[in-house]
């Protein structure tokens, strides 16, 4: 098997890549928050041109494609460094699943303006945007020189197994998600969201606990797992403000800036508890051998 | 057994998610029905023995204050009004009546094609707000969408029966026309340019319909005899309805009550 070397370059790219993919789940969150969505009612063009007046609900609505076309590109860039340096043949297929993943962001999001916001789309297009943040930092996990130089692998205790469980984390991660998403298209009631809640913060607590009580000596996964129950804990605040504040701003006249705040945040910080449940699922993979 | 590997279940995810949303898709989309009107007879009515419906629409209880709109986020909408501009979701008139409640007869009319006025009915946006705020439009009357305003603005009819459109409507841009097929009382027009921008209209098969004013009175006036459900909707308070009959040339009333 070629051993891939430490590309400086790729990796700051790919650290870029992710920030700039978190941006623009802000902005995603943003024309949401703000009932943006169809304030620009064409697309590809933008009320019939690239740069139409930055005002009112369409600075969120353009904002929020011009960003998607930059990471767009960016992701253009990155597939193409990838194949240029990489070594690893599943680093190339993961540059291309990044790459589509994007080009199918950007049609579901053009197909949710033409369409007039029908639930399904606009689910699938938050739900997809999380799983591509993921991607990205995934990719800038693999890129890393830290990831390349090895791991320091541990032996998984019978008593404690944690390679199934910390996948189950991150798919309750997601599917959480996905319950956040379909609620704020108004597909369901937030209550299905909010009872999935507990769930997912009682599963990451056991996969956390589970590293903390038994592979704490790796410092890989510890790191992992404390950065993973941090991100979960500020989750939770910000899912229970962003609904105070949607109960107490109910009547008013839309968008109450606190409650878009909170909101966005939860959106953000959702996308970071998915990247931290799905790295910390990579680093057990990676760190923890089965007996 | 075989144990789970990382590449595959990770991969498996995206394809589990669409899977569960392609499921959740089917019975997705906007509804439209439309009713044949073709087929149905000409509307008859005596002038002889028609009659009217009149009553008010009162409002019980502590007015709410509606609270002034942000329009900070466009300088040009906020310029335009003296006195910044309030919601309009309640209005409570001086003699304790609600005003932008539609009333309309509701059932108990023989099965008939109405006429339908030439005039259009008119939808103005002046000051990022529009007006009027709630109208009523018969199935087929052209429905004509103007922008007075110096700024773009997206017109987002909200219809659930009829088929739902997005049109963007630049300043100074031609009246768009549209019209409206199918009976829907009411369904919300609305600007996410200008999020705080709302309309309602309603849709009717026949001409009586009122939408309550300044006074909160309405009238419905040419209707034929008969037993009739009114029902009064309103965008906040929701729906009320009561029965009342007509008798040849005379006038039937009936009351309202809405309360905070």
């Amino acid at each position: 098997m070629a051993v891939n070397t430490y590309n400086r370059g790729l990796h700051r790219w790919s650290l870029v890549l992710a920030f700039c993919t978190l941006l623009l789940v802000v902005a995603g969150g943003m024309v949401t928050s703000r009932d943006a969505g169809l304030s620009v009612p064409d697309w590809p063009l933008s009320y019939g041109k690239l740069m139409p007046p930055m005002e009112g609900g369409i600075f969120y609505e353009h904002g929020h494609r011009m960003i998607a076309t930059t990471v767009g590109m960016f992701t253009i860039v990155s597939l193409v460094w990838i194949w240029i340096v990489e070594k690893r043949q599943w680093m190339k297929w993961l540059g291309v699943a990044a790459l589509v993943a994007v080009i199918t962001q950007g049609v579901l999001g053009g197909l949710t303006v033409l369409l007039l916001l029908p639930w399904w789309i606009s689910s699938s297009h938050a739900s997809l945007a999380q799983l591509f943040f993921s991607t990205t930092v995934a990719i800038a996990l693999f890129t890393s020189d830290w990831w390349l130089r090895g791991a320091k692998t541990v032996t998984e205790k019978a008593t404690a197994p944690i390679r199934g469980i910390s996948l189950v984390a991150s798919i309750c991660v997601l599917c959480q998600l996905a319950l956040g998403a379909a609620a704020r298209h108004k597909a369901i009631g937030s209550i299905y969201h909010i009872c999935g809640s507990p769930i997912v913060t009682s599963v990451i607590l056991w996969v956390v606990l589970r590293v903390l009580l038994h592979y704490a000596d790796n410092r890989e996964l510890r790191l992992g797992a404390l950065t993973l129950i941090t991100i979960t804990f500020c989750q939770v605040f910000l899912g229970i403000a962003a609904y105070m504040t949607r109960i107490a701003y109910a009547d008013s006249v839309q968008p109450m800036p606190l409650m878009v705040t909170f909101t966005v945040f939860h959106v953000a910080v959702g996308a970071l508890t998915m990247a931290a449940s799905v790295s910390l699922a990579i680093l057990v993979r990676r760190n923890v051998e089965t007996a | 057994m075989r144990k789970l590997t990382l590449k595959r279940p990770l991969a498996l995810l995206p394809l589990a998610l669409f899977l569960v949303l392609l499921l959740a898709a089917c019975g997705g989309g906007p509804k439209t029905e439309t009713q044949p009107q073709a087929s149905l007879p000409e509307a008859q009515v005596d002038p002889a023995t028609a009659g009217s419906v009149t009553g008010k629409v009162l409002f019980t209880g502590t007015a709410p204050v509606m609270p002034v709109i942000d329009m900070s986020s466009n300088p040009q909408c906020e310029r335009q009004h003296k006195t910044p501009a309030k919601a309009e979701t309640v209005i409570v008139n001086s003699n304790g009546t609600l005003r932008n409640v539609y009333v309309w007869i509701k059932s108990g009319l023989a099965p008939a094609k109405w006429p339908t006025p030439t005039e259009p009915a008119k939808l103005d946006q002046n000051g990022c707000m529009y007006a009027p705020r709630v109208q009523g439009v018969m199935e087929d009357q052209a429905f004509e969408i103007l922008n007075s305003d110096p700024v773009n603005h997206n017109v987002h009819a909200e219809c659930e029966r009829n088929a739902a459109w997005n049109e963007s409507q630049p300043p100074r841009a031609e009246h768009k026309f549209k019209k409206f097929a199918s009976e829907e009382v009411l369904f919300p027009v609305t600007c996410s340019v200008h999020p705080w921008m709302r309309a309602y209209v309603g849709v009717s098969p026949h001409p009586f319909f009122f939408v309550t004013g300044d006074d909160g009175t309405f009238v419905l006036k040419g209707v034929p005899p008969g037993t009739y459900t009114i029902e009064a909707v309103h965008e906040k308070y929701g729906r009320k309805e009561g029965k009342v009959t007509v008798a040849p040339s005379g006038t039937a009333s009936i009351e309202f009550s809405y309360g905070s």
